[in-house]
Order: structure tokens, then C-alpha cells, then sequence
């Protein structure tokens, strides 16, 4: 089928989401759309599917009129969404969740439970995606869980899939399987609107890119356009995606983390016997997929877990027993993975963020009585150095896009005279111009002589960054390479998949 | 995109100055005052003889005029249409304001502090055996009294903030278990410990207090009801100013952050405890010291529990506390008058005060109820003290 979106507008008040948007989406198309956080993917998909009315405007199938009042009229009309956190139940198994909500009867009520395995087999083998009905979901990897949606929305016969943003959770691995599904997916007639703002997957994947920015749509391009050229049209200016970085002679070691151990209250063992060493004006990044023990490790380093053995040197005193506290007082900086959770108060204005950490400095506080003026001064030029977009220095952290939040955490941060940065996941659900940002003030960091220890799973920005990088599974450190190894070799090592020589 | 809550853009922001931002939330709180009091009309309508017992329509919409116009008239002016009904009115509010205060604290912490009836309680026997068993010169004693009473309060505030803190047990059931100990340690005191109260009597009573250990007056104001006043400057000011305030409003509200950000939570939920127990049992020493003057197992009545009303009427600030207050107080007072005048029964005015509540915390009932269009400010607030 062919979708149409003609002149789709959204306005929240007097704010424009939407504007004007046209797209058309062929059938057995995989249409990619690009643009940065808070372009206005996300409204213009959830008009798609239902969640939100459009202000003006309408949607089009093969040339008629649709109007979706819920995803359920969206779901009849053959569009399918997998959403970037996954709608399944996880102590439901795969079959049992593709089925609820029409589920087949048998006599007496009871559930067909075979009937629906058996459409999974089917769709399955189909579309090449691996998946067994019997399986419970909580017990599978993400990548497989992914699936699962996929299955969820194809046997509801959806013939226009929407993905948002589906590699934000995979391994690379599992990012180049889901180019293969989303291939045959394409082969067998199913359209695709491929959601992100990773440059190299829409160039591998997209027949179509169409670029968004501030809620317009400023262009299409085909897969052929250069990552500098869908860059700019992403940002709106020219971007410097490689890092401009000198060759920068490392120093002492000023952290040294030896043997570390942590179990955690399952008794499971999520990071064995981990050692390294970060020395200063070098930054060593720690690759790996999500969940293989770098949040644990990274939470020790801080002082939020104590390990189970092992000990974390700075400058030769063990610092691991001491709590945060002391790790900030001793000039660790700490940009945490999960910044709404750890990084700021959300109802807390920019100005109390960025000294959230540092209220008890002299600067910011005397006899325990807060120095509102200083307060004030340091957000207005921290706001301004480091380009923060917001209102005023009082608005609240929660009202700002997510890649200006993480910015008030890395100004807070980087805004003090460091021994040591741990940053983890710097850019994640960052925009392309504000991750150049980062990227280049982590390394004037290292070039001032800081120990830097950047925890990644984007490969991306472990490249980028890294003079050392350290490869993380299972909780070991499998390997410490440098940064010209082949992306596939620390795939494989990212993976599990051998030791490099 | 990713991680991240926020709508996809932030919605633009308006330039006005901070208290603006108030206005919609002060506003609903007003009609919500106005959607019970109208309840409470047809309430007063349906319940008095003059509108029931009429023996036409016309006599009964006269009745109705004349119960309801009467009812609340005489609520004015009980509560505000003379001195004496003023100073009642003030007095009545001040315990209120104070122990409100320390939900108030509790709450911004993080913390629902259903404990301020036990507090109230053991500020009083701290307040009440200095009063009256303890001999001191004139000036000190009534010091000695309202700090013990201060003592006693935040004592019992601690141990629900200790066990928080060291074993994580929730505040909520603590707090309501130790009312019951609070009470019963009360009754036990007064029934079974002479220096408390007289041994054997249906109604436990216990000594008057010294007179040098009660609040002066002026202009027949006990002077305690100032305290309140002071007491609301001192928490607006710990929580807008100091760094206590502010790590405690951080862990409030994101106790991982703060945490990671170096603060110790668990000892900030045990200061925030204390602190509203002290502001509890400070509610208590006006009480016992002002209006009382002697201690009896109901001396509190529900107190401890309309300050949590009190609390979350004002929003969880001590301005908006301190105004919650002097309503409660207001209402209090004018239903004495309402009842002698008008025979409409005091019951009213707690309907009244629930109702309010009620809509406050359901800001869609009101706008529902009024045709409004717009989001309601702040309708989360109470939901959120129970995620500690």
C-alpha cells in the first residue's frame, strides 16, 4: 500500500511541532527519516499511528482519506509501530505475547495457544526472523525481543512498518541482523519508515531520506549524499563529525583500578576481576554492548557500590570505600549513563543543576547558607559557554530537550578543575551538533592533563575518542587494543567472540 | 528521543516573573474552596428544618435563603467578625500552621509524615511535664517548656527517620504505628503516673500547667501564635537558602541524583524528620501552653492529621501552609458559631474542609464541574510522597 502525509501540522498551543509536512512512503520502500532530538519524529509518528490528532492536515492510503482516533484504527489500516521501549510482556512467552489482544478461543474459553505459535513459525520463516514461540521474553537478548514487536505488528498485517529508533538498544551485531529483516521484510512488499539519527544506518539501509529539522521537513536526499552533506541538513550547519584530536603523550597513571569484583545482591557476578589503569591525558574508553558490567564498574570507580574485592587507586590512596562524596572532593568527574536517574533533579532549575555536585564549595555556599548571586553567575556563564538552550537559568531541568539536559550535566562537570573524567554514554540521546560539542570538550579535557574514562557502546564515539580502548563482556576486560583495530575485530571482541593478539 | 521524558520539544517558555507561575495553582485552590463551600450549601439546604419542614415551595426557598445565608454568615463572623472571634481563629490556626509546617518539610524531602499526631503528642508530654511538675523561675520556664515540647516532637520524628534511613522501613507505616504508641503512652502517663495525673478518673486530666510556664498574652493573642509565623519565615527560609534545604529538596525529589551528586539521603531523611517532628511538637506547645493548659488524652483531637490536609491545601510551601492553616483555623472557630447561632452542626464544617481537600488534590472534578478548559497545576503533588 502507499501512504501519503499531505500538509501534516501539529501545533501544542502556540508551538508548532509539525509543520506542513508532505511525505510519501511507496510500498516495499524503506524511508528513512532523519533529524535531530526534538525535530518532530516522534509527533509526526504518533499522528501515523494514532496516539496524536493532527492539528491540519491528513493521511492518505492509496490515495484515500484515513483518520486514526486510536492506534487501534492505525493497526486496521495495516500500520504496524515497534517503539524504541518494547511493548511486550516479560513473563509472557513470544507467542503468548503476539497473540494477546486476539487471542483465538478454543472451546470453553481456553486459549489457542498452539494456533498462535504456529503463526509465529510462520512468520517467522517468512521473514527470516529467527524467534521460538516457547520462549519466555524476559529471558531473551534485546536484539530477539525487537523481533518479537516486528512479529507482533506483521501478524497484525501491517503492511507500513514504523520503526523508532530500533538501534539505539542493539549490538552492532544485531544492528547489521535487523538490516537483513528489514531487507526481506522490504522484498516480500512491507514498507518501512526507518526512524533515526544514525548517518551510517541510513545510508546502509534507506532507498529515501527525508530530513526533518524544527518540525519541517528541509529536504530529501537519496543514500548516495555524503554523511557531511545529511549532516548539515540535520543541523542546519556544517558539522565536524571526526574529532579533531592531536596525538597527546599520556602521563602517570592517576587511577588504578586493581582486581575489581562486584556481585551484586543476586549473587551474580557482574564485574570479575576488572584491572586497568587511567593515566593522565589520555582517555581510555571502555567498549562494549549495554549490560555487561560497565554500570557497575563505572558506579565502583564513583564510590555508589562498594566492590566485593579489589581496590580503586587515585594518585595511590584506595578511594573505593569512601562514597561519592569523597570522589567528587577529590576531583573525579562523573557524567553518569542514566542521566534523568543520576545526572539531575528534573524539577530542579538549570542554576541548582549545575551545582548540584558543588553546592558545598566555598564559591557557592558559606556556614551552610547558599550564595544565590554566585549561584545565579555560574549559570549564566555556563549557560553561555557551553550553549545551553533554555528560557532562563530558573527553568526547570525537565523542560529542556534531552541533549541540552545532558549538557547542564557535562557543563556541571566539566566546569571544575578535574584529576579524573568518567563520562558514561556522553552522547547518548544526544543531537549530532551537541555530540560535537562534547566530544571536542572531553578532549581539551585530555589535552589539560585530565585522566579521562569514557564508558561507550556507540563504536562510533569509541573511535572517535579513545587513545586506548579497553573491550568489556561478561564483566572482564577480554582486551585492552588501540583505536586502529578493525571495527569488526572489536565487534567480534564486543561480542565475546575470542581474544585479540 | 532516547532516555529522555520530555515532550519532543520543550514548550516555549513565557517570560514573566516567578510568582506568575503561581497564579493558576492559587486559582484552583480558590475554586476549589468555592465548589465546597457550595456543597456544603446544599448540605446545610437538605439538613435544616426551615427548608425540609416548609409547608410550601415558597417558604421552603425563603428557608433556604435564610439556613444557608445564615449558616455561613454565622461562619464569618465566628471566625473573623469580632476580636474575640479573630484571636479564636488565630489560635485554632497556629498548632495547625506548625505541625502543617512539618509535613510541609517532611514532604518536600520526600517523606509523607502521617506522624505528626504522635509528635504533636509526645511535645505535649514533654511540654506538659516541664509546665507543670518542673519548677522554674518565670521567663525560663515557658523556654524550658516550648523547646522540650520541640524536644519531644522531634525525638519521635527521629525514630521513623532512623529506621528509614538504616533499614529503609517506609516512613508511612512507621509514622502511623507510632501515633497509636504516642496516644497510648499518653493515656498510660496520665492514668498511671501521679506526677502526670490524678490515678482512676473516666476523664484523665493532668495538673494545670504553671503559670509561668504558659504563653503571655497581648491584646489577648497568646503570644505562641507568633511562633507560628516565625516558624514559617525559618522553613521557607532552610528550604530556599541553606544547603540543608537544598540537598533535602534534591533528595525529595531524586534521591539518585542526590545521591550521586555526594549527598548522604539517608541522613537527610533523618534530619527532615526531626526537623518535623520539632515543628510538631512546637504545634503541640501552643496547644498545651496556650490554650489548654493542661493535657488530656484528646487534647490534640485530630490535629495531627488535619495538618497533613493544612500541608498539601498549601501545596507543600510554607507560605501556602501558614494561609491553609488560618482557613482551617477560620473554620474551625466560625463552626463553633454556626452551631450556637444557626444549630447547623459543627460536623459541617469538617465536610466543608474535606471537600476542599478533596477537589484540591482533584483539580479535574472542578473543572469538570465548572466547564474549565486548561491543565490543572501541580496534580501530581500527592501521589508523589508515597515513591519515597
Amino acid at each position: 500500500m502507499q501512504l501519503e502525509i499531505r500538509g501534516l501540522t501539529k501545533r501544542f498551543g502556540s508551538f508548532t511541532a509539525n509543520d506542513s509536512i508532505d511525505l510519501t512512503i511507496e510500498p516495499g520502500e524503506i524511508h528513512c527519516l532523519l533529524g535531530e532530538n526534538g525535530a518532530g519524529k516522534s509527533t509526526l509518528m504518533n499522528m501515523l499511528y494514532g496516539l496524536l490528532e493532527p492539528t491540519e492536515g491528513g493521511i492518505f492510503i492509496d490515495g484515500k482519506p484515513a483518520h486514526f482516533l486510536t492506534p487501534a484504527d492505525a493497526i486496521k489500516a495495516g500500520i504496524g509501530m515497534v517503539h524504541q521501549h518494547f511493548m511486550l510482556v516479560p513473563v509472557f512467552t513470544v507467542a503468548e505475547n503476539v497473540m494477546l489482544g486476539r487471542e483465538q478461543l478454543k472451546s470453553f474459553g481456553r486459549l489457542d495457544r498452539k494456533a498462535a505459535a504456529e503463526r509465529v513459525r510462520e512468520l517467522s520463516s517468512t521473514y527470516k526472523l529467527k524467534v521460538e514461540p516457547e520462549s519466555l521474553v524476559e529471558s531473551l537478548p534485546v536484539g530477539v525481543q525487537q523481533r518479537v514487536e516486528i512479529i507482533k505488528a506483521l501478524a497484525n498485517d501491517a503492511e507500513v512498518l514504523i520503526l523508532d529508533e530500533p538501534t539505539a538498544v542493539l549490538t552492532p551485531q544485531e544492528t547489521d541482523e535487523l538490516m537483513e529483516i528489514m531487507r526481506s521484510l522490504k522484498a516480500r512488499g512491507t514498507s518501512i519508515i526507518f526512524i533515526t539519527h544514525k548517518l551510517r544506518e541510513v545510508k546502509a539501509i534507506g532507498d529515501k531520506i527525508t530530513v526533518i529539522r524544527r518540525g519541517k521537513v528541509v529536504g530529501t536526499a537519496p543514500p548516495s549524499t555524503s554523511e557531511a552533506e545529511l549532516a548539515e541538513m540535520m543541523v542546519g550547519r556544517a558539522v565536524n563529525l571526526t574529532v579533531e584530536k592531536d596525538p597527546h603523550p599520556p602521563g602517570a597513571d592517576v587511577l588504578s583500578v586493581k582486581g575489581v569484583t562486584v556481585i551484586d545482591s543476586r549473587g551474580a557476578t557482574v564485574v570479575n576481576d576488572v584491572s586497568f589503569t587511567a593515566r593522565a591525558g589520555e582517555v581510555l574508553a571502555i567498549a562494549g554492548v549495554q549490560g555487561n558490567g560497565q554500570t557497575e564498574l563505572i558506579k565502583t570507580l564513583m564510590g555508589l557500590i562498594k566492590p566485593t574485592a579489589g581496590t580503586v587507586e587515585l594518585d595511590g590512596e584506595d578511594i573505593s570505600q569512601h562514597g561519592p562524596r569523597r570522589s567528587l572532593e577529590a576531583g573525579i568527574g562523573y557524567i553518569p549513563e542514566d542521566r534523568a536517574h543520576d545526572g539531575y533533579v528534573g524539577s530542579f532549575g538549570v542554576d541548582e543543576n549545575l551545582v548540584l555536585d558543588q553546592f558545598r564549595n566555598p564559591e557557592f555556599s558559606s556556614r551552610g547558607i547558599l550564595r544565590l548571586d554566585a549561584i545565579a553567575r555560574n549559570a549564566r556563564k555556563t549557560v553561555e559557554e557551553f550553549d545551553i538552550r533554555t528560557e532562563t537559568i530558573k527553568s526547570s531541568l525537565s523542560s529542556l530537550s534531552g541533549g541540552n539536559q545532558q549538557k547542564v550535566v557535562v557543563a556541571r562537570e566539566l566546569s571544575r578543575p578535574l584529576r579524573v573524567l568518567i563520562a558514561s554514554q556522553p552522547t547518548r540521546g544526544v543531537d549530532v551538533g551537541s555530540i560535537e560539542f562534547i566530544h571536542k570538550r572531553i578532549i581539551e579535557e585530555r589535552d589539560r592533563g585530565t585522566a579521562v574514562v569514557i564508558v561507550s557502546t556507540e563504536l562510533d564515539e569509541v573511535f572517535a575518542l579513545a587513545d586506548r580502548i579497553a573491550v568489556m563482556c561478561d564483566g572482564r576486560i577480554v582486551d585492552t587494543v588501540s583505536p586502529d583495530i578493525q571495527r569488526e575485530e572489536i565487534g567480534l571482541l564486543m561480542a565475546g567472540g575470542g581474544t585479540h593478539e | 528521543m532516547s532516555e529522555t521524558e520530555s515532550p519532543e520539544a520543550p514548550a516555549p517558555a513565557r517570560r514573566e516573573p516567578a510568582w506568575m507561575s503561581l497564579l493558576p495553582t492559587v486559582r484552583m485552590t480558590l475554586l476549589s474552596i468555592a465548589v465546597a463551600l457550595a456543597f456544603g450549601a446544599v448540605l446545610i439546604a437538605i439538613s435544616d428544618p426551615r427548608v425540609v419542614g416548609a409547608d410550601s415551595f415558597g417558604g421552603a426557598l425563603k428557608g433556604l435563603g435564610s439556613a444557608i445565608g445564615g449558616s455561613y454568615w454565622a461562619l464569618v463572623t465566628g471566625s473573623i467578625g469580632s476580636w474575640a472571634a479573630f484571636v479564636d481563629t488565630l489560635t485554632k490556626a497556629a498548632p495547625l500552621v506548625c505541625a502543617g509546617l512539618g509535613v510541609t518539610l517532611a514532604f518536600r524531602a520526600g517523606l509523607f509524615n502521617i506522624g505528626a499526631q504522635g509528635q504533636l503528642v509526645l511535645g505535649a508530654i514533654f511540654a506538659g511535664y516541664v509546665g507543670f511538675a518542673m519548677d522554674l523561675p518565670v521567663g525560663i520556664h515557658l523556654v524550658v517548656a516550648v523547646i522540650a515540647a520541640g524536644v519531644g516532637g522531634a525525638l519521635w520524628g527521629a525514630i521513623p527517620g532512623l529506621l528509614k534511613a538504616r533499614t529503609g522501613a517506609h516512613e508511612v507505616i512507621t509514622t502511623i504505628m507510632l501515633n497509636y504508641v504516642g496516644g497510648s503512652l499518653l493515656l498510660y502517663l496520665l492514668t498511671n503516673v501521679s506526677a502526670f495525673g490524678r490515678a482512676g478518673q473516666l476523664n484523665p486530666r493532668s495538673r494545670p500547667v504553671d503559670a509561668s510556664a504558659t504563653f503571655p498574652t497581648i491584646f489577648s493573642i497568646h503570644i505562641g501564635v507568633l511562633l507560628a509565623v516565625v516558624a514559617t519565615a525559618v522553613v521557607w527560609w532552610l528550604l530556599e537558602r541553606t544547603t540543608l534545604g537544598f540537598q533535602m529538596k534534591a533528595a525529595g525529589a531524586n534521591p539518585l541524583a542526590s545521591r550521586t551528586a555526594g549527598m548522604n539521603v539517608p541522613r537527610l531523611y533523618m534530619y527532615a524528620m526531626m526537623i518535623a517532628g520539632g515543628l510538631a511538637g512546637l504545634g503541640a506547645a501552643m496547644t498545651v501552653l496556650g490554650q489548654r493548659l493542661s493535657l488530656t488524652t484528646s487534647f490534640a483531637g485530630s490535629l495531627g492529621f488535619d495538618a497533613i490536609t493544612v500541608a498539601l491545601l498549601g501545596r507543600a510551601t510554607p507560605v501556602g501552609t501558614l494561609l491553609a492553616g488560618l482557613l482551617f483555623g477560620a473554620l474551625d472557630a466560625g463552626g463553633v458559631q454556626m452551631q450556637a447561632g444557626q444549630g447547623t452542626p459543627i460536623q459541617l464544617t469538617e465536610v466543608i474542609k474535606a471537600l476542599i481537600v478533596l477537589f484540591v488534590a482533584a483539580p479535574a472534578a472542578v473543572r469538570g464541574l465548572l466547564r474549565l478548559k486548561g491543565k490543572a497545576p501541580g496534580t501530581t503533588m500527592e501521589a508523589k510522597g508515597w515513591g519515597g
